[in-house]
């Protein structure tokens, strides 16, 4: 499938996953993939995490939108802000003020659980419906929170039986669960754990929330590399090569445990493909702890290309 | 101040274990408190959000918010304790209530039910206040903390504070003296801010949350006194922090933005674990040596394994650069780095091998007979 007609199936892609998988930068190269399609993109954070600005040469986002490279804007969204302009939009700016100060916002967000998610999510769907934009990339809080994070709507209108703010949960959730404006691509790596929790949350999203899930993101998946099962000794005579001691030994524990993981990798997206029926994308491992605008690069094109191998029917 | 783990595991009372989210906290806890079991203490480890397998391993899937003891071969004893928020606030509320009639009414409340939930901060003031009620009964040696994945890195100190704050919160306790004098121009205020909050999410939320404070009267001493013990406990010097990270980007900043949030409240972090790490094979050579040999070898078998080798020689060197700043400020404590495992743990023979990285002293005797970690043998 062709990468911008992927980036345009729909007009708001929630990047979610447990904590450490990295939905960070997950989110960072499908902006980028999208901006190369030419399409134009806001990418927006949730709560400031450093990571997507530097994602992006930036050195952070704020909740003013800025300029984050060719075709791509981003900002973050924070719960009391998201307040803060609600009430302002409705007519109660000085209340906003006395809200915040005496810590009465805490008082209603207990009050009415999912009011501050709504507030946000509020504030996404405005973004959404934006002309100028035609792709928002949404970095979902981290941890447990996701699901109750896309879960708040249906919590709220369990709880909230009037006013303005039950409205907004009905728009909410009118963009969640419509496909064309929405979908979910969760993270994982493919390793026991993570797999385990994004099934388990897979099904979550699709029961209780009933949005669409696009595919699968595996993350650090080792670029497969071939002639591992050599032993350099043997090989170096062969050629008659010299090593110098220690290094025969290097290069065989090395190999070993390259091929041991990405056996294991590759078990992991057996059980992954087994336990979902989603089409799977998969970013490789960059070897290097960090990632600049030059990582994000390398990984929207192989996001591309795997994007490409997708074929047009696998895509719900 | 203790030079090593093993140190900790035996000279504190009280280990916490804090740090960002999917690096490793559970394994490392419950780890440290394995070792306390072997060397003769009676350890408890509280957990929050244990991974299914692991949990199911320590006995968690049974009753949550009750320690559960784990049979071993250890002279002292492991128990294991899954958090619930929500009976721990319960359990509290009884206790400080001055009637059962006011402690049912407060329990009843809807308001009430959603603190545990919704209420930022709750998760972790619980988690500490289980913790200063497994230390206060006197039943165990050592207490090994899970803290739960946190978006800010003071809730554990702040929340106990925070809670006690919220459940003072001003305009309620204006609501609850209608009738009293002189502050009639705020209660107004507080009137109309109200009616605001009726209008947007409805007259019910807003009676539900009067009712709660009305409710709570009379008990917030009870609640602040508790509070302050909790925190004194933390800056106690039988307690020590410790952080738990991975060698990534994000994983770092954060976790140093907990080290240096945890410093100013007065409470030093005293060790640091780094899981994860990309092993070593062989020392002395750059990656960029490496990475020349693979291309002048390129023709031959050797090519890749050279290549390979450059590969997780650059991600060994990029990962302690990596942490280079995290590990200057926790000396002199204990840095343990941790590789990346074969396996994930789910058992009490990985939590063996945790162990053996963590406690390298003891690792013959604590090492089971399984392959090595950070690769085969």
């Amino acid at each position: 499938m062709d990468p911008r007609e992927f980036c345009a199936q729909t007009r708001l892609a929630i990047v979610a996953g447990k904590g450490g998988v990295g939905k960070t930068t997950v989110s960072a190269a499908l902006a980028r993939m999208a901006a190369d399609a030419g399409l134009s993109v806001l990418v927006v954070e949730i709560e400031g995490k450093h990571g997507l600005a530097s994602a992006f040469g930036a050195p952070s986002l704020t909740y003013e939108e800025q300029e984050l490279g060719p075709g791509i804007r981003g900002r973050t969204l924070t719960p009391d802000q998201a307040l803060v302009e609600y009430l302002e939009d409705h007519g109660l700016r000085r209340m906003s003020k006395r809200l915040t100060r005496t810590g009465a916002v805490d008082v209603v967000a207990t009050a009415a659980p999912g009011i501050k998610d709504i507030l946000l999510l509020g504030k996404v769907k405005q973004l959404e419906q934006r002309k100028d934009v035609d792709l928002v990339v949404l970095d979902a809080p981290a941890a447990g929170h996701a699901v109750t994070f896309l879960l708040s709507p249906r919590s709220l209108l369990d709880t909230v039986s009037v006013g303005p703010i039950r409205d907004q949960a009905e728009d909410v959730l009118g963009m969640l669960t419509d496909p064309t404006r929405c979908r979910v691509l969760l993270v994982t790596l493919p390793e026991e754990t993570p797999v385990n929790e994004v099934v388990e949350t897979a099904f979550m999203l699709e029961d209780k929330v009933g949005i669409d899930l696009g595919p699968v993101v595996v993350n650090s998946v080792y670029p497969r590399v071939e002639g591992l099962d050599v032993d350099p000794q043997d090989a170096a005579d062969a050629a008659d090569i010299g090593l110098r001691p220690g290094e025969a030994d290097a290069l065989r524990r090395a190999a070993e445990f390259r091929m041991a993981r990405q056996e294991l990798q590759v078990e992991q997206l057996a059980r992954l493909a087994d336990a979902l029926p989603l089409p799977r994308l998969l970013v490789p491992a960059l070897f290097t702890a960090e990632i600049n605008v030059g990582e994000i690069e390398v990984l929207a094109a192989a996001l591309a290309q795997s994007v490409e191998a997708l074929a047009p029917a696998e895509v719900p | 101040m203790t030079a090593t783990f093993a140190d900790m595991a035996t000279g504190c009372q009280v280990v916490v274990c804090c740090g960002p989210g999917g690096v490793g906290k559970t394994t490392v806890s419950a780890a440290l408190a394995v070792h306390g079991a072997s060397a003769g203490q009676r350890s408890v480890v509280v957990t929050v959000d244990p991974a299914r397998r692991l949990g199911d391993a320590l006995g968690l899937d049974t009753l949550p918010d009750t320690p559960h003891r784990i049979e071993g071969d250890w002279p002292g004893e492991l128990w294991a304790l899954m958090l619930d928020p929500k009976s721990t606030f319960d359990s509290l509320v009884r206790k400080y209530a001055p009637r059962p009639e006011q402690a049912e009414a407060i329990l009843a409340n809807r308001f009430y039910r959603n603190i545990a939930g919704a209420l930022s901060g709750t998760q972790e003031y619980m988690a500490m206040e289980k913790l200063y009620e497994l230390h206060a009964s006197g039943d165990y040696d050592l207490i090994v903390v899970d803290t739960p994945p946190t978006r800010n890195a003071l809730d554990f100190v702040d929340a106990p504070r925070r809670l006690t704050r919220f459940l003072d919160n001003r305009i309620f306790r204006l609501l609850m003296l209608p009738t009293r004098v002189g502050l009639k121009a705020v209660n107004a205020a507080a009137q109309t801010f109200l009616r605001t909050v009726s209008k947007t999410v409805g007259g019910q939320v807003v009676s539900d949350a009067v009712a709660f404070f009305q409710a709570f009267e009379g008990m917030e001493d009870g609640f602040r006194d508790r509070a302050q013990r909790v925190l004194d406990l933390m800056s106690d010097e039988g307690t020590a922090f410790v952080l738990v990270a991975s060698p990534r980007r994000d994983a770092v900043t954060e976790a140093e933005f907990f080290a240096e949030k945890l410093s100013e409240a007065g409470i030093p972090v005293q060790g640091l674990v780094v899981n994860r790490m990309q092993p070593r094979f062989g020392t002395g050579w750059a990656p960029e040596a490496d990475r020349e040999r693979a291309k002048t070898l390129a023709a031959t078998p050797l090519g890749p394994l050279w290549a390979n080798l450059a590969d997780l020689h650059a991600l060994a060197d990029a990962e302690d650069r990596e942490i280079a700043g995290l590990v200057a400020g926790i000396a002199p404590g204990p840095v343990v780095r941790v590789p990346l495992l074969d396996s994930d743990v789910h058992d009490l023979a990985g939590l063996a091998t945790v162990g053996g990285h963590l406690f390298p002293a003891h690792a013959a005797a604590a090492e089971p007979a399984t392959s090595s970690p950070g690769g085969p043998p």
